[in-house]
């Protein structure tokens, strides 16, 4: 039985201002969500072309999701974004050909080419580059919050898991800890309902991921994560509550990874009817339509954000093809840091 | 100067940071109500608060992980495990997120995890280890051994100060076994520095943490025969001083590698092949290695003892070598 509370959609857009965005807001979240896909779409085309080593994954489906939850964070909010949320690094400002550096392992990607795809942030943006072991940057967003708390500093940490990741140990651990300590921490569940190609109900046993944190001390949320402005809500009251003394949330953000693990993946696991029936609900389709309808999106204005999106990403594509490989001399550089790479604005 | 012991040592430099810097906090298991299970952090909670001493859930990941995520906003962690064996809960914390962060996307986590190591108390398998070559092995760990109470304060307070993550082994055995002069003031020792805790002449011993100790009594043995034993305290294994290693093997030809950790891919290894590489012109025998045998620590009594390098032993394998 399902424990969590499920999100009701958000339906008109006085219903949005309250929650905290007017009408040039919205419009950037939209072109937020339209950046966020056309990147990885780019990424695709460069990685069909041979310029990306490695693999490469995609967040499709959930740019909603990414964008919604990092719009509602506050400039000092830090966070511990994933491989399905590229949204969250353009919400918080990475420049686009810094992402498309770090796609092709290039000088100027955020990693230098020392890692690839998405493990990558800006920390200066407040966010904390991921590893491949998921969820291990639970506990690490945890200790954000903890120092936070420490310092009695009103800023909170988001820390992203997949449900597949939900059934690690780190995630128990993360969660406890916020949980006794009453952390300023959300929790954010990517539930794309694929863990590679298998599906929830071999990842865990109950009806939703979100019906744990009842178990924790905490409030469990579960949200459509195709619909940007609900997640969104759900967000901004987890951080508000957390901000203001009253600890973690878990929110669990339902989407369909809408394709395979990784490029190599043709999902065929996945039943077509299940592909089918959500790509009816994609979630930038989904909110364009909303923005027609209820925030009155012109033609003239949807223009202006696929033609700026499509000239941001052609110049950020010339400007990381520029971009020099890694001279192999650097190897071995940067191993250990150095008392100076604390002189940070987080090292005060 | 003070006499202390080497808990108290360990205690005396943690509270210094503590008290110079509001970014050092402490966490784990039973560290602040009861002030540890070997009492290190004893009044801690009194003197600098809950949330500055925090006693943690049973949950080694996530003590870890939250110091390295508190290091990443600009804190100065310092966790306790309560036991180094405790350490392989976190493995995936230390190896895969803090050791590798700062190569690959540029953030230092400067973060100290004390270890309280070692046998010789019949702890059993599962609190007796010393796992330190186990992590010098991963690129961006350090790894810090002291053998003296005056080592175990300063040591302390470089590892706090440094940018890395670095796993502090403080001997168990050791705590309330030795006692020696500790300056009342802050000081730092450098990480990578060896100490030369004996001069001698005829053969180097290279050992760290309680072995030091081990390898002293028998180099005392050994000056009855006429053979003069010069003790290399390594006091940090990564980084290792490789330097003071080489000039010593150089200066009496015949190297001896002493550790508690067992034989096959201990940290003995690394500078036995060093040696064997760098230093082969100048050596008149092999490089001998004393370690732990491969087996689990075990429990009982004769069985511990039969583990762990003894005196005995070391005598004997510094005769044989004297002899050669």
């Amino acid at each position: 039985m399902a424990v969590a509370r499920e999100a009701e959609p958000v339906g008109s857009l006085s219903e949005v201002r309250e929650a905290g965005l007017d009408r040039e807001d919205l419009l950037g979240v939209y072109r937020n969500m339209v950046l966020t896909r056309g990147i990885e779409e780019r990424g695709h085309i460069l990685y069909r072309q041979g310029k990306i080593p490695g693999s490469f994954y995609t967040g499709r489906g959930n740019e909603a999701a990414s964008v919604g939850i990092a719009t509602a964070m506050g400039a000092d909010d830090v966070g511990t974004p994933l491989h399905r949320d590229m949204g969250v690094h353009i919400v918080k400002g990475v420049e686009p050909w810094r992402i498309f550096a770090q796609y092709m392992g290039r000088a100027d990607g955020p990693t230098k080419g020392r890692d690839g795809n998405v493990h990558m942030a800006d920390s200066k943006l407040g966010l904390i580059a991921m590893v491949s072991h998921l969820p291990a940057m639970l506990p690490v967003a945890v200790g954000c919050a903890l120092a936070f708390r420490i310092r009695e500093e009103k800023r909170v940490a988001v820390g992203w898991f997949g449900e597949g990741a939900s059934a690690r140990g780190d995630c128990h651990e993360a969660m406890t800890l916020a949980g006794v300590r009453k952390l300023p921490m959300v929790f954010v569940c990517d539930n794309n309902q694929w863990a590679y190609s298998t599906p929830s109900h071999l990842e865990f046993a109950t009806e939703h991921v979100a019906d744990r944190a009842e178990a924790y001390g905490f409030e469990g949320i579960v949200v459509d994560g195709t619909d940007v402005l609900a997640v969104y809500r759900e967000a901004r009251r987890a951080i508000e509550k957390a901000r203001s003394g009253g600890g973690p949330t878990l929110i669990e953000s339902v989407t369909l990874r809408m394709e395979g693990h990784a490029v190599h993946d043709d999902a065929f696991y996945v039943p077509k009817e299940m592909m089918e029936r959500w790509a009816e609900s994609d979630p930038i389709e989904s909110f364009r339509t909303w923005l027609r309808t209820n925030a009155d999106m012109t033609d003239a204005e949807e223009e202006e954000i696929t033609g700026e999106v499509k000239r941001t990403l052609n110049e950020a594509l010339r400007r990381a093809d520029e971009s020099p490989l890694p001279d192999a001399s650097s190897l071995t550089e940067g191993v250990y840091a150095s008392p100076e790479d604390l002189d940070t604005p987080h090292h005060k | 100067m003070a006499e202390l012991t080497y808990l108290q040592a360990i205690s005396d430099g943690l509270r210094t940071e503590m008290r110079r810097d509001k970014r050092v906090f402490v966490i784990g298991e039973d560290v602040g109500v009861y002030g540890g299970a070997f009492k290190v952090t004893l009044g801690f909670q009194e003197e600098f608060g809950h949330w500055r001493v925090l006693d943690a859930p049973l949950a080694e990941t996530a003590i870890v992980g939250a110091c390295t995520g508190a290091a990443i906003m600009g804190m100065r962690p310092v966790a306790e495990m309560q036991f180094a064996d405790f350490i392989s809960c976190a493995w995936d914390h230390l190896v895969t997120v803090a050791a590798k962060q700062r190569y690959r996307a540029g953030t230092p986590v400067p973060i100290t995890v004390r270890l309280p190591s070692g046998g010789g108390f019949s702890g059993g398998p599962f609190h007796s280890q010393n796992p330190e070559s186990s992590f010098a092995h991963i690129p961006g760990l350090k790894c810090v051994c002291p053998a003296t109470p005056e080592d175990a304060k300063g040591l302390l307070i470089s590892a706090i100060e440094d940018p890395n993550p670095v796993l502090y082994f403080e001997h168990k055995h050791l705590y309330r076994r030795i006692k020696g002069e500790v300056p009342e003031e802050r000081y730092t020792i450098p990480l990578g520095k060896a100490r030369t805790h004996r001069e001698g002449d005829d053969i180097s011993v290279i050992t760290w943490g309680a072995m030091v100790h081990t390898a002293d009594e028998a180099a005392q043995q050994l000056d009855a025969d006429g053979v003069s034993v010069e003790i290399i305290d390594l006091r940090t294994v990564m980084p290792w001083d490789k330097a003071a290693v080489l000039g010593s093997a150089r200066k009496t030809s015949k190297v001896l590698v002493l550790h508690e950790d067992t034989r096959t891919g201990g940290f003995g290894a690394e500078i036995a092949a060093t040696v064997a590489e760098e230093a082969f012109e100048d050596l008149d025998g092999p490089v001998k290695r004393i370690a732990a045998p491969d087996t689990p620590v075990p429990f009982s009594p004769p069985l511990e003892k039969a583990f762990i390098p003894q005196v005995d032993g070391v005598v004997a394998g510094l005769r044989e070598l004297a002899e050669y």
